[in-house]
């Protein structure tokens, strides 16, 4: 239903859309706003995207899908629903994820996590080598500071993120593949990289990637640095740092070893070979020294050395007993190494408690498991030597504080309390050192320990050499020594680029986590390691990694923090290169003349009441909105009604009513959010309808409060249809174990308590404002009811209380989708009127170029089909289908296109018509619906008529739905295509009429309704004429004293006809009779005759509006009209403005007099009101007088909850009655008795009173004459009949007829006034234009086949065609003709066509399909 | 919702099934179409007020001149539904194939089974 308006909005040259937007801001003066629009990123090209739908596919990423209210999920590339608008795809994306904001070379890791997760590891491992060289590496040693933020830590555990990568390069390692990443074209500039440590490398190879020559030149004899010489190989297989170093060279990077900076090459010699950059990443290889006595003694060992030895393969002698002096990480590589070598004991010794030592715990972990004892708190203040000069042990003063006050290195010991411990080979482990050896002669500058270099750019002093890893920075990991190579690369590009340097850098990175986590614990999966035993004397691998099942495992356990991953698979799948995820937040500031807020309201949420309505606790208890997506044919279950528990179909469901509204108790929303009971009956209606045999439905309600004009007839088919309506507030829902059904426990009206079951229970969630919107509101300005909706004064409904913003649908209050498009049309005219002066300023024109003449040639068809990326093209063989299309007659150009639809297609589409000559175009791809207009306009900008046009849908109606056998659809296409083909030919120019517009409007009825809609027009600028038949203005509303909010309605009447009268471009026909009425939209004339004998006089206008009104039903019943003490509420309301109700003791007032009864089917919508506000009044006049209210149901819609609620704490009694049990009234000389049955009290009341005030019913005006002159039909009651409830609920099914107020149902006056804008706003869409272009879709008579049998006459739907008696022949008026081909069908001489479907025209295609088959 | 149906089915579009002529199903059924089904709004739903109930009773009228000519007045039919009802366009597509695959190949043509459909706009 929503569609064409989404399309329409869509498509509007006069309508830009901003989503994902925010109004933050609001400056200046009505006429003259300054908006300021915060603008979220969506992540993909509105311009570019074709709504293929690629990226959701690839996307690995699964998340709520709100579109079903949580019941299925959706990806996080989506569209929301398939007709959003605009079309264009979306990417939610919270943000970056504390993993990949975490990790220094910033991985997308939840990105690879979620691939993993799908079994796309070549994807992810591609992914993890975009920003990281070492997955394999980095597997295996990184100490994971992604670990430590991952969110799922603060649930159970952090996801085991290192492992997973790991597994990502054993699995192809295991594949036996080295997938080589994609390199730029290469480039002829040269770099040299001085050491092939993980800076080096990395900065080597994102150098490579972007196609420059690298060299990386390395002092040892293999590649690696740190990696192959410090990190043992237990840790790190040798092979998998050599495979990883095999795709770099991959790359085109050449290592050389045994080249030492300083030794065989100096950075002048580099410079004359042409290098135009060096990256200097040489590493710290040296050991620091203690500076203790006969530290050189021999059995000393340095630990990078002795690690570097171990690991080149040198024979290192090793003694029985080993002591290890340090407490890092190298400490205890040096410890286990040791061990493995041989050594029977091995102790490490080190300053810093075991809390505070620098290794990370899970090594000391692992050297405990492997026997090494760790002593805390030593520090060495001697060496033992031998007589050998040998060493044989240290003796170790205690130390006492590590770090001083200011947290900087600096030990105190405590010189008496020494130990000495003995051994034959001690190796010191406490730093590492820069070999500086040669550096500074090669041109390198030093400063402090390390290398000198900007620590953002990494450039040294001398410009074209840049520095980094632990030469720069110090003893740092894998990882970071990644992303300092990555940000070299960076800078070098710049540098040899002649770019900024700084520009964007460092990039800060934020990272977002989910606001509420609601996950159940999972326990981290566990990685399988090799036994300590099995450890000793050998340098295996000691942990196993993740096998796939493992990994898919733990990567299940991802939260998805970003919610888009950033795995950049959409970019790859989108074509049309739409997705781009460097999108980022900006403001705008849009200058306008008024603003129209309509935010719209949220389902109330039960999982508040969970302790009354086990709505979290029971997938059997879901909210109205939930149920609405079970019941649709879109919805998760297709439509199938089913439980989501066991699948199983119920058999009984209940709805409970009033969950969120009419409640200060437990939710504090004391409203009726009005829509409640109709959804419910609908959907107890529908769920009827798809139940496979008997479904028992039963409403709970309090009271049931169909109001809306018909909604009684509707509610009284629902009962026919066996519909149980319970009259009860149920207290409790209790989940069965067993079945998971529902127990609810409730107490009739007659106070018993009742237990029933349920499969399903309906929660029906009333509506209320968001907070999101509240702050909106309060930002702006705009003041707020208690109850959360925007404050609007009855007479201006659409008003704020800040002049030039106006609010519409639920935010104005609770309703439905009638009363919200009308509102919606009631702030259009109240914006229209504040910008009536700059009206067609800012608008976009359109100049088309004159017509081709055509007539007379042959047909040239074009031929354009469409890949629609692969939507098509995936499934159809399009070339074949183009080489088809050729060979067909009058074909005189064929083309395919990767998407039709896009900007530049449809300039070559142009250009193609121009250089073929084509005077015919067809387009094979997708929906008319939503394409075709566009095609069309693209013929008309070259000049031919855009009716020769034709599509072929070889998309909905082909590749999507016959995916499965590509011959067919390949077939299928071709043979739509010959059929459009076929039509193109038959098809002819048609001209679309243009007719000029009367700008006047004529409106009927001079009560609020009329001089509303009058002065809504006149202040956009456009004259009305009032016709009233009496002789005054102001209509019913001259009963009425004060609307129930305390409105006094006879100074607002006073003050609307003051205007009027005012008003130079309203002119106003008192005392009038319409007598004629011809012609069509914006070219009426209608005849008036004002006063007795006055004279007819024919007014032209482009618009009708009628407000013809109603006023109150005269009661036959309860002896009104025959005792004085009997009268209507309206009657009351003159007595109480009177002041003539005192002395009155006791009133009875009876609703529904009437109402909602065999003559009267419907509710008469404000009586109930009346009655409440009398009451009120009543009470305030006289506190002791005692009011009873008998009714049927309450119907105190919206915000009058609160005047019922507040009668009933004045005292105020009501009493309910059944139709069957009504109450019977007797008039005795000293009271008038009344006798009701109390329900609750089970028995008959006899009430005496001294007056009866009867609630009767709103009667439509008679409008006989009028309706049978403009053929406008009304409904059984006297009320017009509007084009559409929903759509159109202030048009008549005559265009540029319009209807407000109490003429299209009973409303009150806020109601009223917002329909009378309404329709003044649909008027004026018609009146602002000079002239209308009619549709050239209309029928057709031949006056020479014609035999004026009059068939059509009687078949239009519309009465449009006419018997001329001046012409003598049927003749069908084009501006009124609706086209659909109807009168065609039925002549039966086939004298009449309809165009662009003549006969010949759909013939043409059938003839086409079935003459011959495609072989 | 991209639901699968048989290719069989190709579609002739009208702006409403009350456009639909006698002749336009007789012309189909006479050129060798195996089946012809038009799909109109739900009844009572119609844009037009009734072009789908005219259409129906045209069905009706070419069913019975099928019967007359001897052939099976199945071949051509009336289904109703909502432009939101996919599943049910899916399911009406599946049964009417079926029909005619059991009905076999319309002897006025021996050709593989065709079957068509007119649609409302």
């Amino acid at each position: 239903m929503i569609s064409p308006k989404l399309v329409e909005v869509g498509r509007h040259t006069h309508i830009e859309l901003i989503t994902n937007a925010e109004l933050v801001d609001l400056k200046g003066e009505p006429g003259r706003f300054t908006a300021l629009v915060r603008k979220r990123p969506r992540f993909v090209d509105l311009a570019k995207c074709t709504a293929c739908g690629e990226c959701a596919k690839v996307c690995p990423i699964e998340t709520r899908n709100e579109y079903d209210e949580g019941l299925s999920v959706r990806k996080a590339a989506y569209k929301l629903y398939p007709q959003g608008m605009p079309g264009a795809y979306a990417i939610e994306k919270r943000g970056t994820a504390p993993c990949k904001a975490t990790c220094p070379a910033h991985v997308s890791v939840q990105g690879y996590i979620a691939l993993v997760n799908q079994g796309r590891y070549r994807e992810g491992l591609e992914l993890f080598r975009e920003e990281h060289p070492f997955p394999g590496v980095c597997g295996r040693v990184c100490h994971h500071p992604c670990e430590g933020e991952c969110t799922r830590g603060g649930v159970d555990e952090p996801l085991a993120i290192r492992e997973l990568h790991r597994f990502l390069f054993d699995w192809e390692r295991a594949a036996g593949e080295l997938a080589v990443p994609a390199a730029a074209e290469g480039r002829s500039e040269k770099v040299a990289v001085i050491g092939a440590g993980p800076a080096g490398l990395s900065a080597a190879y994102f150098l490579a990637r972007r196609g420059y020559r690298v060299t990386v030149l390395e002092k040892l004899p293999v590649a690696g640095g740190m990696m192959a010489v410090g990190i043992p190989s237990y840790r790190l297989p040798r092979e998998v740092l050599e495979r990883e170093i095999e795709l770099i060279r991959r790359l085109g990077v050449e290592i050389r070893t045994g080249v030492a900076l300083g030794r065989e090459v100096t950075l002048e010699g580099l410079q004359a070979q042409g290098y135009g950059a060096v990256f200097v990443a040489v590493g710290l290889h040296g050991g620091r020294r203690l500076g203790v006595e006969n530290e050189d003694a021999a059995g000393v060992l340095q630990g990078v050395e002795f690690l570097r030895r171990v690991a080149l393969g040198e024979a290192v002698e090793i003694g029985r007993e080993v002591l290890v002096v340090g407490g890092g990480n190298v400490a205890v590589d040096v410890a286990l190494t040791a061990k493995r070598l041989g050594a029977q004991s091995v102790t490490m010794v080190c300053l810093e408690r075991r809390e505070e030592m620098p290794a990370w715990a899970h090594e000391i972990q692992e050297a405990l498991e492997s026997d090494i004892r760790i002593v805390n708190s030593f520090g060495p203040k001697a060496f033992f030597i031998d007589a050998s000069r040998r060493v044989s042990g240290i003796e170790f003063k205690s130390c006492t504080a590590v770090f001083d006050e200011n947290g900087r290195f600096n030990p105190r010991f405590d010189e008496s309390a020494c130990q000495a411990m003995f051994a034959d080979t001690v190796i010191l482990a406490i730093g590492q050192t820069l070999e500086r050896g040669g550096l500074e002669a090669a041109g390198v500058v030093l400063r402090g320990p390390g290398l000198e270099a900007d620590p953002v750019t990494l450039q040294t002093p001398v410009p074209w050499v840049f520095a980094g890893g632990d030469a720069l920075y110090g003893p740092k990991s894998v990882v970071e020594a990644v992303a300092c190579g990555k940000e070299a690369a960076e800078s070098i590009h710049r540098y040899l680029n002649g770019q900024d340097l700084r520009q964007g850098r460092p990039r800060r990175w934020e990272m977002v986590r989910p606001e509420a986590i609601e996950e159940p614990r999972r326990r981290r999966v566990p990685v399988r390691c090799l036994d300590p035993a099995a450890r000793e004397c050998n340098f295996l691998e000691v942990s196993y990694g993740y096998d796939e099942a493992e990994a898919r495992a733990e990567a299940s356990r991802c939260l998805r923090c970003g919610v888009c991953s950033e795995c950049y698979q959409c970019v790859k799948a989108c074509l049309a290169k739409a997705v781009d995820h460097e999108q980022r937040e900006e403001t705008l500031e849009i200058p306008v003349g008024a603003v129209i807020l309509a935010p719209g309201a949220e389902p109330f949420d039960p999982s508040r009441l969970e302790n009354i309505y086990r709505y979290r606790t029971s997938p059997n208890v879901l909210t109205s909105l939930e149920f609405e997506r079970l019941l649709s044919a879109t919805g998760p279950t297709q439509g199938h009604l089913q439980r989501l528990s066991d699948g199983r179909e119920p058999r009984r469901i209940a709805w409970l009513q009033c969950i969120g509204s009419r409640d200060t108790n437990q939710c504090g929303n004391s409203y009726c959010s009005s829509v409640c009971c109709m959804y419910a009956i609908k959907d107890a209606m529908i769920a009827k309808e798809h139940a496979h045999g008997e479904l028992d439905c039963t409403i709970f309600n309090m009271d049931i409060r169909s109001f809306g004009k018909d909604y009684e007839k509707y509610y009284n088919r629902a009962i026919r249809a066996g519909i149980r309506f319970v009259r009860s507030r149920v207290h409790s829902v209790d989940v069965l174990p067993e079945t998971g059904n529902l127990s609810l426990r409730y107490v009739d009206e007659a106070g018993g308590l009742k237990v029933e079951e349920f499969d399903l229970v309906v929660l029906s969630v009333g509506l209320q404002v968001p907070r999101a919107t509240e702050e909106t509101a309060a930002r702006l300005g705009v003041r707020l009811l208690p109850s959360r909706f925007a404050a609007t004064d009855p007479f201006a409904p659409v008003a704020t209380s800040r002049p030039g913003v106006y609010a519409c649908g639920v935010f104005q209050g609770p309703k439905d989708i009638p009363g919200s498009v009308t509102e919606a049309s009631a702030a259009a005219a109240a914006a229209a009127a504040d910008l009536a002066e700059a009206r067609g300023r800012d608008i976009v024109r359109v100049e088309l170029p004159e017509e081709i003449d055509v007539s007379g040639q042959e047909p040239r068809i074009g031929v354009f089909v469409c890949n629609c990326g692969i939507n098509i093209g995936g499934v159809v063989d399009v070339p074949a289908v183009r080489a088809y299309a050729e060979k067909l007659p009058y074909v005189a150009f064929a083309d395919e296109n990767l998407f039709t639809c896009s900007q530049d297609t449809q300039e070559k589409i142009k250009e193609k018509i121009r250089e073929h000559g084509l005077n015919r175009v067809v387009v094979a791809s997708c929906s008319p619906k939503t394409h075709a207009p566009m095609f069309m306009e693209t013929l008309e900008a070259c000049g031919l008529n855009r009716y020769l046009f034709e599509m072929a849908n070889i998309r909905n109606q082909d590749s999507w739905v016959h995916a499965d056998d590509r011959e067919a659809a390949t077939r299928k296409a071709k043979e739509l295509v010959r059929m459009s083909v076929a039509r193109a030919a038959a098809l002819r120019r048609l001209e679309s009429k243009t007719v000029p517009i009367h700008k006047q409007a004529l409106v009927v009825g001079g009560g609020v309704a009329g001089m509303t809609a009058a002065l809504a027009l006149a202040r956009q600028g456009f004259p009305a004429v009032i016709v009233e038949q009496e002789a005054e203005l102001g209509g019913f509303a001259r009963r009425l004293h004060r609307t129930i909010e305390g409105t006094d309605v006879q100074a607002a009447l006073r003050e609307l006809v003051a205007q009027v009268n005012a008003e130079p471009r309203i002119r106003v026909i008192l005392a009038a009779r319409i007598t004629g009425f011809e012609g069509f939209k914006g070219n009426f004339t209608t005849t008036v005759v004002s006063g007795p004998g006055g004279s007819p006089e024919r007014i032209p206008h482009g618009a009708l509006i009628l407000a013809t009104g109603a006023h109150e039903y005269r009661p036959r019943e309860y002896g009104y009209g025959e005792d004085p003490r009997v009268s209507t509420q309206v009657e009351f309301g003159d007595l109480l403005a009177r002041g003539e109700t005192a002395g009155l003791q006791t009133v009875v007032m009876i609703q529904c007099v009437g109402s909602r009864n065999a003559e009267n089917e419907n509710c008469s919508r404000v009586c109930c009101q009346n009655a409440v506000k009398n009451a009120l009044a009543l009470k305030e006049a006289s506190p002791d007088s005692q009011v009873y209210i008998l009714y049927r149901d309450m119907r105190t819609y919206g915000l009058l909850e609160d005047f019922y609620t507040e009668a009933r704490r004045r005292g105020v009694i009501f009493i309910r009655f059944e139709p069957e049990a009504a109450p019977q009234v007797d008039f005795g000389p000293e009271a008038v008795r009344v006798r009701v049955r109390d329900p609750i009290l089970q028995r008959d009341l006899e009430i005496a009173a001294d007056r009866l005030v009867l609630s009767a019913a709103v009667v439509a005006a008679d409008t006989a004459e009028i309706s049978a002159l403009t053929k406008l039909n009304r409904n059984p009651e006297g009320f017009f009949i509007e084009a559409h409830v929903k759509l159109r609920p202030v048009d008549l099914p005559s265009e540029g007829v319009y209807v407000c107020g109490t003429a299209h149902g009973p409303k009150l006056l806020s109601e009223a006034v917002a329909q009378a804008q309404a329709a003044a706003a649909r008027a004026a869409t018609l009146l602002c234009r000079d002239a209308i272009r009619l549709s050239a879709i209309t029928a057709k008579v031949d006056p020479e086949h014609c035999v004026k049998c009059l068939t059509c006459v009687r078949s239009c739907p519309f009465g449009v065609p006419q018997f001329s008696e001046a012409s003598r022949v049927v003749e069908i008026n084009e501006a009124l003709c609706r086209g659909c081909g109807v009168c065609t069908a039925v002549c039966p001489r086939q004298a009449i066509r309809l165009s662009y479907y003549e006969d010949e025209q759909i013939v043409c295609k059938i003839e086409a399909l079935l003459s011959e088959e495609v072989a | 919702m991209r639901l699968s149906y048989p290719a069989n089915v190709k579609i002739v579009l009208v702006p409403c099934t009350g456009k639909v002529d006698v002749m336009h199903l007789l012309k189909a059924i006479q050129m060798g179409a195996d089946g012809v089904y038009c799909v109109g709004c739900l009844e009572g739903a119609c844009h037009y007020n009734q072009g789908n109930l005219r259409c129906r009773e045209r069905v009706e009228r070419v069913r019975e001149i099928l019967q007359e000519v001897g052939l099976e007045p199945d071949r051509v039919r009336m289904y109703n539904l909502s432009s939101g009802e996919a599943p049910t366009f899916v399911a009406y597509a599946r049964e009417m194939t079926e029909l005619i695959r059991r009905l076999g190949p319309n002897p006025l043509k021996n050709s593989q089974p065709a079957i068509r459909v007119e649609e409302a706009a």
